[in-house]
Protein backbone atom coordinates (compact mmCIF):
# COMPACT_ATOMS: atom_id res chain seq x y z
CA UNK A 1 0.00 0.00 0.00
CA UNK A 2 0.78 3.53 -0.57
CA UNK A 3 -0.61 6.27 1.35
CA UNK A 4 -0.19 10.21 0.89
CA UNK A 5 -1.72 11.86 3.88
CA UNK A 6 -2.68 15.71 3.77
CA UNK A 7 0.66 16.27 1.56
CA UNK A 8 1.43 19.60 0.81
CA UNK A 9 4.51 20.24 -1.31
CA UNK A 10 6.13 24.28 -2.12
CA UNK A 11 9.15 25.08 -3.47
CA UNK A 12 11.21 28.30 -2.68
CA UNK A 13 11.54 30.66 -5.34
CA UNK A 14 12.72 34.54 -5.68
CA UNK A 15 9.21 35.31 -4.88
CA UNK A 16 8.94 33.19 -2.08
CA UNK A 17 6.98 30.15 -1.16
CA UNK A 18 5.29 28.67 -4.42
CA UNK A 19 2.33 26.40 -4.05
CA UNK A 20 2.17 23.60 -5.81
CA UNK A 21 -0.61 21.99 -4.25
CA UNK A 22 -1.78 21.18 -0.81
CA UNK A 23 -3.49 18.64 1.39
CA UNK A 24 -3.05 16.00 -1.05
CA UNK A 25 -4.83 12.72 -0.08
CA UNK A 26 -3.94 9.44 -1.95
CA UNK A 27 -4.01 5.71 -0.96
CA UNK A 28 -3.05 2.74 -3.89
CA UNK A 29 -3.38 -0.44 -3.00
CA UNK A 30 -1.23 -3.65 -4.00
CA UNK A 31 -2.97 -4.74 -7.60
CA UNK A 32 -4.48 -1.24 -8.27
CA UNK A 33 -4.38 0.40 -11.75
CA UNK A 34 -4.39 4.40 -10.99
CA UNK A 35 -3.86 7.19 -13.04
CA UNK A 36 -3.19 11.00 -12.49
CA UNK A 37 -3.96 13.30 -14.89
CA UNK A 38 -3.04 17.12 -15.01
CA UNK A 39 -1.40 19.04 -17.39
CA UNK A 40 1.64 20.74 -17.65
CA UNK A 41 2.46 22.48 -14.82
CA UNK A 42 -0.38 21.04 -12.92
CA UNK A 43 2.63 19.17 -10.51
CA UNK A 44 2.87 15.68 -11.68
CA UNK A 45 6.67 15.75 -12.00
CA UNK A 46 6.53 16.53 -8.12
CA UNK A 47 3.98 14.23 -7.49
CA UNK A 48 6.24 11.62 -9.25
CA UNK A 49 9.04 12.37 -7.18
CA UNK A 50 7.58 12.49 -3.86
CA UNK A 51 5.79 8.90 -4.70
CA UNK A 52 9.24 7.61 -5.18
CA UNK A 53 10.99 9.49 -2.50
CA UNK A 54 12.97 11.28 -4.64
CA UNK A 55 11.97 14.15 -3.37
CA UNK A 56 10.41 15.19 0.40
CA UNK A 57 7.25 16.50 1.19
CA UNK A 58 6.66 20.35 2.99
CA UNK A 59 4.35 18.98 5.34
CA UNK A 60 2.29 15.62 5.67
CA UNK A 61 3.05 12.07 5.08
CA UNK A 62 4.12 9.54 2.50
CA UNK A 63 4.35 5.91 3.47
CA UNK A 64 5.47 3.33 0.96
CA UNK A 65 4.62 -0.77 2.27
CA UNK A 66 5.45 -1.70 -0.87
CA UNK A 67 7.80 -1.40 -2.89
CA UNK A 68 8.02 1.23 -5.63
CA UNK A 69 9.78 1.52 -8.80
CA UNK A 70 11.69 4.24 -9.80
CA UNK A 71 9.92 6.25 -12.99
CA UNK A 72 9.48 3.45 -15.62
CA UNK A 73 12.36 4.37 -18.36
CA UNK A 74 14.05 7.22 -16.37
CA UNK A 75 17.22 7.09 -17.55
CA UNK A 76 18.37 10.07 -16.23
CA UNK A 77 19.99 8.10 -13.39
CA UNK A 78 22.69 6.16 -16.10
CA UNK A 79 26.25 7.09 -15.82
CA UNK A 80 27.47 7.74 -19.24
CA UNK A 81 30.95 6.75 -19.10
CA UNK A 82 29.65 3.20 -17.63
CA UNK A 83 28.72 0.21 -19.93
CA UNK A 84 24.88 -0.94 -20.29
CA UNK A 85 25.86 -3.88 -18.46
CA UNK A 86 27.58 -1.73 -15.71
CA UNK A 87 24.68 0.10 -15.38
CA UNK A 88 22.47 -2.77 -15.49
CA UNK A 89 25.14 -4.33 -12.59
CA UNK A 90 24.66 -0.97 -10.55
CA UNK A 91 21.00 -1.45 -10.26
CA UNK A 92 21.08 -5.13 -9.24
CA UNK A 93 23.10 -4.23 -6.63
CA UNK A 94 21.11 -1.50 -5.13
CA UNK A 95 18.07 -3.77 -5.06
CA UNK A 96 19.88 -7.04 -4.15
CA UNK A 97 19.35 -8.72 -7.51
CA UNK A 98 21.68 -11.08 -8.81
CA UNK A 99 22.84 -9.36 -12.11
CA UNK A 100 24.24 -12.77 -13.69
CA UNK A 101 20.55 -13.99 -14.18
CA UNK A 102 19.18 -11.08 -16.05
CA UNK A 103 22.32 -10.13 -18.68
CA UNK A 104 20.33 -12.34 -21.02
CA UNK A 105 17.09 -11.10 -20.57
CA UNK A 106 18.50 -7.30 -20.68
CA UNK A 107 20.63 -8.39 -23.73
CA UNK A 108 17.53 -9.60 -25.50
CA UNK A 109 14.68 -7.43 -24.65
CA UNK A 110 17.35 -4.02 -25.28
CA UNK A 111 18.38 -5.14 -28.44
CA UNK A 112 21.65 -3.61 -28.01
CA UNK A 113 23.76 -6.15 -28.54
CA UNK A 114 27.31 -5.58 -28.83
CA UNK A 115 26.60 -2.03 -27.69
CA UNK A 116 25.56 -3.41 -23.87
CA UNK A 117 29.37 -3.57 -23.35
CA UNK A 118 29.74 -0.35 -24.62
CA UNK A 119 29.89 3.59 -22.72
CA UNK A 120 26.15 4.49 -22.68
CA UNK A 121 27.58 7.73 -23.55
CA UNK A 122 27.65 6.47 -27.27
CA UNK A 123 24.29 5.46 -27.13
CA UNK A 124 21.73 7.16 -29.28
CA UNK A 125 18.42 8.84 -27.59
CA UNK A 126 16.61 5.08 -28.75
CA UNK A 127 19.26 3.20 -27.61
CA UNK A 128 18.87 4.65 -23.99
CA UNK A 129 15.20 4.70 -23.68
CA UNK A 130 15.43 1.02 -24.98
CA UNK A 131 18.13 -0.15 -21.89
CA UNK A 132 16.02 2.09 -19.62
CA UNK A 133 13.12 0.09 -20.26
CA UNK A 134 14.52 -3.49 -19.82
CA UNK A 135 16.39 -2.68 -16.80
CA UNK A 136 13.11 -1.34 -15.38
CA UNK A 137 12.21 -5.19 -15.85
CA UNK A 138 14.76 -6.65 -13.97
CA UNK A 139 13.46 -5.77 -10.34
CA UNK A 140 9.99 -7.50 -9.31
CA UNK A 141 8.65 -3.98 -7.86
CA UNK A 142 4.85 -4.22 -6.32
CA UNK A 143 3.85 -1.29 -7.59
CA UNK A 144 5.35 0.46 -11.18
CA UNK A 145 5.54 4.21 -11.23
CA UNK A 146 4.92 5.39 -14.98
CA UNK A 147 5.34 8.37 -15.76
CA UNK A 148 3.77 10.13 -18.98
CA UNK A 149 3.36 7.51 -21.88
CA UNK A 150 5.63 4.57 -22.11
CA UNK A 151 6.58 5.18 -26.05
CA UNK A 152 9.81 3.20 -26.81
CA UNK A 153 11.22 2.95 -30.00
CA UNK A 154 9.32 1.89 -32.99
CA UNK A 155 5.57 0.14 -33.11
CA UNK A 156 6.84 -3.08 -32.78
CA UNK A 157 9.30 -2.73 -29.51
CA UNK A 158 6.32 -0.61 -27.89
CA UNK A 159 4.34 -3.74 -28.22
CA UNK A 160 7.13 -5.60 -26.20
CA UNK A 161 6.86 -3.11 -23.61
CA UNK A 162 3.06 -3.46 -23.17
CA UNK A 163 3.24 -7.38 -23.12
CA UNK A 164 5.73 -7.25 -20.58
CA UNK A 165 4.36 -4.85 -18.04
CA UNK A 166 0.50 -4.60 -18.45
CA UNK A 167 -0.09 -8.64 -19.60
CA UNK A 168 3.10 -10.22 -17.77
CA UNK A 169 2.95 -7.98 -14.46
CA UNK A 170 -0.57 -7.16 -14.52
CA UNK A 171 -1.16 -8.03 -11.07
CA UNK A 172 1.31 -5.08 -9.68
CA UNK A 173 -0.05 -1.81 -8.71
CA UNK A 174 0.70 1.11 -10.82
CA UNK A 175 0.76 4.81 -11.00
CA UNK A 176 0.33 6.21 -14.38
CA UNK A 177 0.73 10.09 -14.33
CA UNK A 178 -0.02 11.77 -17.66
CA UNK A 179 -1.88 14.51 -19.37
CA UNK A 180 -3.54 12.27 -21.73
CA UNK A 181 -6.81 10.76 -20.65
CA UNK A 182 -7.48 8.01 -23.21
CA UNK A 183 -4.14 6.15 -22.02
CA UNK A 184 -5.56 6.73 -18.46
CA UNK A 185 -8.80 5.21 -19.62
CA UNK A 186 -7.13 1.96 -21.76
CA UNK A 187 -4.74 1.23 -18.40
CA UNK A 188 -6.86 2.50 -15.40
CA UNK A 189 -9.05 1.33 -12.55
CA UNK A 190 -9.77 4.98 -11.39
CA UNK A 191 -8.23 7.72 -11.98
CA UNK A 192 -7.40 11.45 -9.78
CA UNK A 193 -6.76 15.02 -11.38
CA UNK A 194 -4.33 17.08 -10.62
CA UNK A 195 -5.74 20.84 -11.44
CA UNK A 196 -5.61 24.38 -9.22
CA UNK A 197 -3.11 23.24 -5.86
CA UNK A 198 -5.10 19.97 -5.10
CA UNK A 199 -5.85 16.52 -6.33
CA UNK A 200 -9.54 15.55 -6.99
CA UNK A 201 -11.27 12.15 -6.77
CA UNK A 202 -13.72 10.74 -8.70
CA UNK A 203 -15.75 7.67 -8.14
CA UNK A 204 -15.32 5.81 -11.84
CA UNK A 205 -13.06 6.47 -14.59
CA UNK A 206 -15.44 8.07 -16.48
CA UNK A 207 -15.78 11.69 -14.01
CA UNK A 208 -12.81 11.79 -13.88
CA UNK A 209 -12.69 11.87 -17.52
CA UNK A 210 -15.33 13.98 -17.88
CA UNK A 211 -14.08 16.53 -15.33
CA UNK A 212 -10.39 16.63 -17.06
CA UNK A 213 -11.95 17.10 -20.60
CA UNK A 214 -14.26 20.18 -19.49
CA UNK A 215 -11.51 21.94 -17.81
CA UNK A 216 -8.62 21.57 -20.20
CA UNK A 217 -10.06 21.61 -24.01
CA UNK B 1 2.51 -5.19 9.56
CA UNK B 2 5.26 -4.68 11.64
CA UNK B 3 8.48 -6.17 12.80
CA UNK B 4 10.20 -7.52 15.87
CA UNK B 5 12.92 -4.04 16.02
CA UNK B 6 16.27 -6.05 15.76
CA UNK B 7 15.15 -7.87 12.59
CA UNK B 8 13.95 -4.05 11.05
CA UNK B 9 17.27 -2.89 12.19
CA UNK B 10 19.21 -5.17 10.20
CA UNK B 11 17.20 -5.64 7.49
CA UNK B 12 17.42 -1.65 7.37
CA UNK B 13 21.08 -2.13 7.53
CA UNK B 14 21.61 -4.70 4.93
CA UNK B 15 20.06 -2.27 2.84
CA UNK B 16 22.14 0.52 3.43
CA UNK B 17 24.95 -2.12 2.83
CA UNK B 18 24.08 -3.08 -0.55
CA UNK B 19 22.81 0.66 -1.74
CA UNK B 20 27.08 2.13 -0.69
CA UNK B 21 28.40 -1.01 -1.85
CA UNK B 22 26.66 -0.31 -5.26
CA UNK B 23 27.46 4.00 -5.33
CA UNK B 24 31.33 2.68 -4.15
CA UNK B 25 31.55 0.44 -7.41
CA UNK B 26 29.69 2.94 -9.12
CA UNK B 27 32.38 5.39 -8.17
CA UNK B 28 35.58 3.59 -8.48
CA UNK B 29 34.56 2.78 -12.28
CA UNK B 30 33.34 6.39 -12.99
CA UNK B 31 36.70 7.68 -11.33
CA UNK B 32 39.12 5.35 -12.12
CA UNK B 33 37.98 3.26 -15.41
CA UNK B 34 39.39 -0.28 -16.46
CA UNK B 35 42.21 1.71 -18.61
CA UNK B 36 45.92 0.96 -17.98
CA UNK B 37 45.91 -0.11 -13.51
CA UNK B 38 42.04 0.98 -13.23
CA UNK B 39 41.43 0.90 -9.45
CA UNK B 40 44.85 0.35 -8.23
CA UNK B 41 45.09 4.61 -8.74
CA UNK B 42 42.77 4.39 -5.73
CA UNK B 43 46.07 4.36 -3.57
CA UNK B 44 48.74 4.93 -6.13
CA UNK B 45 47.46 8.26 -6.26
CA UNK B 46 48.17 9.64 -2.73
CA UNK B 47 51.30 7.21 -2.47
CA UNK B 48 52.71 9.45 -5.09
CA UNK B 49 51.57 12.49 -3.85
CA UNK B 50 53.63 11.39 -0.75
CA UNK B 51 56.59 10.06 -1.82
CA UNK B 52 57.28 13.02 -3.77
CA UNK B 53 56.82 15.24 -0.91
CA UNK B 54 59.68 12.67 0.84
CA UNK B 55 61.80 12.85 -2.04
CA UNK B 56 61.48 16.96 -1.71
CA UNK B 57 61.71 17.12 1.81
CA UNK B 58 64.80 14.73 1.66
CA UNK B 59 66.77 16.61 -0.98
CA UNK B 60 65.78 20.05 0.68
CA UNK B 61 66.89 18.66 3.99
CA UNK B 62 64.38 20.78 5.39
CA UNK B 63 64.24 22.21 8.76
CA UNK B 64 61.63 20.21 11.00
CA UNK B 65 63.49 20.72 14.65
CA UNK B 66 64.18 16.71 15.24
CA UNK B 67 66.40 13.87 14.79
CA UNK B 68 63.76 12.01 12.81
CA UNK B 69 65.00 10.99 9.51
CA UNK B 70 63.17 12.89 6.91
CA UNK B 71 61.08 10.11 5.01
CA UNK B 72 59.57 8.83 8.47
CA UNK B 73 58.62 12.62 8.86
CA UNK B 74 57.07 12.82 5.60
CA UNK B 75 55.19 9.63 5.78
CA UNK B 76 53.45 10.03 8.91
CA UNK B 77 52.71 13.84 7.94
CA UNK B 78 51.48 13.73 4.56
CA UNK B 79 50.05 10.71 4.91
CA UNK B 80 47.35 12.37 7.45
CA UNK B 81 47.00 15.57 5.46
CA UNK B 82 45.52 13.47 2.48
CA UNK B 83 43.37 11.76 4.71
CA UNK B 84 41.57 14.78 6.18
CA UNK B 85 42.04 17.24 3.14
CA UNK B 86 40.78 14.76 0.55
CA UNK B 87 37.51 13.75 1.95
CA UNK B 88 35.90 17.20 2.13
CA UNK B 89 37.47 17.85 -1.57
CA UNK B 90 35.31 15.05 -2.86
CA UNK B 91 32.44 15.82 -0.47
CA UNK B 92 31.76 19.56 -1.40
CA UNK B 93 29.43 19.05 -4.65
CA UNK B 94 28.80 15.19 -4.77
CA UNK B 95 25.34 15.83 -4.53
CA UNK B 96 24.17 17.63 -7.86
CA UNK B 97 25.62 15.02 -10.18
CA UNK B 98 24.24 11.77 -8.00
CA UNK B 99 21.08 13.45 -7.78
CA UNK B 100 18.96 11.53 -9.61
CA UNK B 101 20.34 8.46 -7.58
CA UNK B 102 17.46 9.31 -5.02
CA UNK B 103 14.77 7.82 -7.77
CA UNK B 104 15.54 4.76 -6.21
CA UNK B 105 13.57 4.68 -3.30
CA UNK B 106 16.90 2.86 -0.95
CA UNK B 107 19.18 5.78 -2.13
CA UNK B 108 19.53 8.71 0.15
CA UNK B 109 21.90 11.35 0.12
CA UNK B 110 23.72 10.28 3.04
CA UNK B 111 24.51 7.20 1.02
CA UNK B 112 26.53 8.90 -1.75
CA UNK B 113 28.23 10.78 0.89
CA UNK B 114 29.12 7.65 2.79
CA UNK B 115 30.27 5.74 -0.69
CA UNK B 116 32.84 9.18 -1.43
CA UNK B 117 34.23 9.36 1.99
CA UNK B 118 34.56 5.72 2.35
CA UNK B 119 36.69 5.45 -0.56
CA UNK B 120 38.71 8.83 -0.16
CA UNK B 121 39.38 7.12 3.72
CA UNK B 122 40.01 3.86 1.94
CA UNK B 123 42.72 5.09 -0.69
CA UNK B 124 44.36 7.04 1.64
CA UNK B 125 44.64 4.52 4.66
CA UNK B 126 45.99 1.64 1.97
CA UNK B 127 48.54 4.01 0.59
CA UNK B 128 50.10 4.78 4.32
CA UNK B 129 50.09 1.31 4.64
CA UNK B 130 51.43 0.11 1.87
CA UNK B 131 54.66 2.83 1.87
CA UNK B 132 54.73 2.11 5.68
CA UNK B 133 55.69 -1.44 4.80
CA UNK B 134 58.13 -0.70 1.79
CA UNK B 135 59.65 1.94 4.18
CA UNK B 136 60.77 -0.44 6.80
CA UNK B 137 61.30 -3.25 4.07
CA UNK B 138 63.91 -1.20 2.71
CA UNK B 139 64.93 0.08 6.13
CA UNK B 140 64.40 3.59 6.04
CA UNK B 141 62.33 3.74 8.78
CA UNK B 142 61.98 1.37 11.91
CA UNK B 143 58.72 -0.14 12.41
CA UNK B 144 56.01 1.85 14.46
CA UNK B 145 56.46 1.76 18.36
CA UNK B 146 52.77 1.23 19.13
CA UNK B 147 50.63 0.08 16.26
CA UNK B 148 47.64 0.11 18.37
CA UNK B 149 48.19 3.52 19.11
CA UNK B 150 49.06 4.89 15.65
CA UNK B 151 45.60 2.89 14.47
CA UNK B 152 43.72 4.50 17.12
CA UNK B 153 45.15 8.32 15.85
CA UNK B 154 44.89 7.43 12.26
CA UNK B 155 40.91 6.75 13.21
CA UNK B 156 40.90 10.03 14.66
CA UNK B 157 42.32 11.91 11.77
CA UNK B 158 39.53 9.90 9.62
CA UNK B 159 36.41 10.93 11.83
CA UNK B 160 37.71 14.46 11.73
CA UNK B 161 38.12 14.57 7.38
CA UNK B 162 34.42 12.36 7.64
CA UNK B 163 32.60 15.11 9.76
CA UNK B 164 34.64 17.74 7.94
CA UNK B 165 33.51 16.35 4.53
CA UNK B 166 29.96 15.79 5.83
CA UNK B 167 29.89 19.02 7.26
CA UNK B 168 31.41 20.80 4.29
CA UNK B 169 29.24 18.95 1.55
CA UNK B 170 25.94 19.21 3.04
CA UNK B 171 26.92 23.21 3.70
CA UNK B 172 28.31 23.26 0.28
CA UNK B 173 24.51 22.44 -1.04
CA UNK B 174 23.04 25.53 0.18
CA UNK B 175 26.09 27.69 -0.30
CA UNK B 176 28.72 28.11 -2.77
CA UNK B 177 30.65 30.16 -0.77
CA UNK B 178 31.74 27.07 0.79
CA UNK B 179 33.84 25.65 -2.51
CA UNK B 180 34.80 29.19 -3.00
CA UNK B 181 36.31 29.27 0.40
CA UNK B 182 37.49 25.40 0.92
CA UNK B 183 40.46 25.52 -2.07
CA UNK B 184 42.80 28.19 -0.33
CA UNK B 185 41.71 27.37 3.14
CA UNK B 186 42.83 23.26 2.20
CA UNK B 187 46.60 24.70 0.69
CA UNK B 188 46.58 27.13 3.75
CA UNK B 189 46.01 24.87 6.73
CA UNK B 190 48.60 22.82 5.23
CA UNK B 191 51.69 24.39 6.66
CA UNK B 192 49.85 24.63 9.86
CA UNK B 193 48.48 21.07 10.20
CA UNK B 194 51.43 19.64 12.13
CA UNK B 195 52.48 17.74 9.13
CA UNK B 196 55.83 19.80 8.23
CA UNK B 197 56.73 20.53 12.30
CA UNK B 198 56.53 18.79 15.47
CA UNK B 199 54.43 20.81 17.58
CA UNK B 200 57.34 20.35 20.51
CA UNK B 201 59.94 22.22 17.94
CA UNK B 202 57.71 25.76 18.16
CA UNK B 203 57.85 28.31 20.31
CA UNK B 204 55.40 27.94 23.57
CA UNK B 205 53.13 30.55 22.13
CA UNK B 206 52.70 29.51 19.33
CA UNK B 207 52.13 25.90 20.53
CA UNK B 208 49.04 26.72 22.08
CA UNK B 209 48.37 28.63 18.91
CA UNK B 210 48.62 25.59 16.83
CA UNK B 211 47.12 23.26 19.10
CA UNK B 212 43.21 24.88 18.23
CA UNK B 213 43.30 23.00 15.43
CA UNK B 214 42.36 19.54 15.88
CA UNK B 215 44.01 17.32 12.98
CA UNK B 216 47.17 18.81 14.68
CA UNK B 217 46.61 16.09 17.72
CA UNK B 218 45.79 13.69 15.16
CA UNK B 219 49.47 13.40 13.75
CA UNK B 220 51.18 14.14 17.22
CA UNK B 221 49.22 11.03 17.85
CA UNK B 222 50.47 9.00 15.02
CA UNK B 223 54.30 10.21 15.22
CA UNK B 224 53.72 9.36 19.07
CA UNK B 225 52.61 5.73 18.02
CA UNK B 226 55.36 5.54 15.24
CA UNK B 227 58.18 6.59 16.85
CA UNK B 228 57.42 6.87 20.58
CA UNK B 229 60.67 7.99 22.65
CA UNK B 230 62.38 9.93 19.82
CA UNK B 231 59.74 12.15 19.91
CA UNK B 232 57.62 14.31 22.60
CA UNK B 233 54.41 14.88 21.38
CA UNK B 234 51.60 17.23 22.31
CA UNK B 235 48.18 16.26 21.69
CA UNK B 236 44.47 15.41 23.65
CA UNK B 237 42.25 13.09 21.64
CA UNK B 238 39.66 14.24 23.82
CA UNK B 239 39.39 17.98 22.79
CA UNK B 240 39.64 16.22 19.08
CA UNK B 241 37.18 13.86 19.50
CA UNK B 242 35.04 16.91 21.02
CA UNK B 243 35.10 18.96 17.29
CA UNK B 244 34.92 16.10 15.44
CA UNK B 245 31.22 15.15 17.14
CA UNK B 246 30.17 18.46 17.09
CA UNK B 247 30.74 18.97 13.46
CA UNK B 248 28.98 15.39 12.93
CA UNK B 249 26.22 16.76 14.82
CA UNK B 250 25.87 19.88 12.89
CA UNK B 251 26.30 17.99 9.44
CA UNK B 252 23.83 15.81 9.85
CA UNK B 253 21.47 18.59 11.08
CA UNK B 254 22.69 19.76 7.56
CA UNK B 255 21.90 17.07 5.79
CA UNK B 256 18.45 16.72 7.02
CA UNK B 257 17.40 20.32 6.14
CA UNK B 258 19.11 19.82 2.31
CA UNK B 259 17.04 16.22 1.98
CA UNK B 260 14.08 18.53 2.38
CA UNK B 261 14.68 20.91 -0.12
CA UNK B 262 16.69 19.55 -3.13
CA UNK B 263 14.95 18.50 -5.98
CA UNK B 264 16.56 16.24 -8.99
CA UNK B 265 15.21 17.43 -12.24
Amino acid sequence: MIQLSNVSKYYATRNGQTKIFEHVNLMVAPGEKIGILGRNGAGKSTMVRLISGAEQPTSGIVKRKMSVSWPLAFGGAFQGALTGLDNLRFICRIYGVDAEDKIQFVEEFSELGIYLREPVHTYSSGMRARLAFALSMVVEFDCFLIDEIVAVGDARFTDKCHHELFEKRADRAMIIVSHNPSYVREHCDRAVVLSGGGLHHFDDLQGAYDFYSAHYK
Amino acid sequence: MTEPGIRHLWRSLSIEGRVVHALLMREILTRYGRHNIGFLWLFVEPMMFTLGVTAIWTLLRSIHGSSLPIAAFALSGYSTVLLWRNMPSRCIGAIGPNLSLTYHSNVKLIDVFLARLLLEAGGATISFVVLSIVFIAVGLIDPPEDVLQVAWAWFMTAWFGFSLGLLLGTLSEDHEIIEKLWHPASYLLFPLSGAAFLVDSLPKAAQEWVLYLPMVHGVEAVREGYFGSAVRAHYDLGYMAAINMSMLILAMAQLRKISRTVVPQ
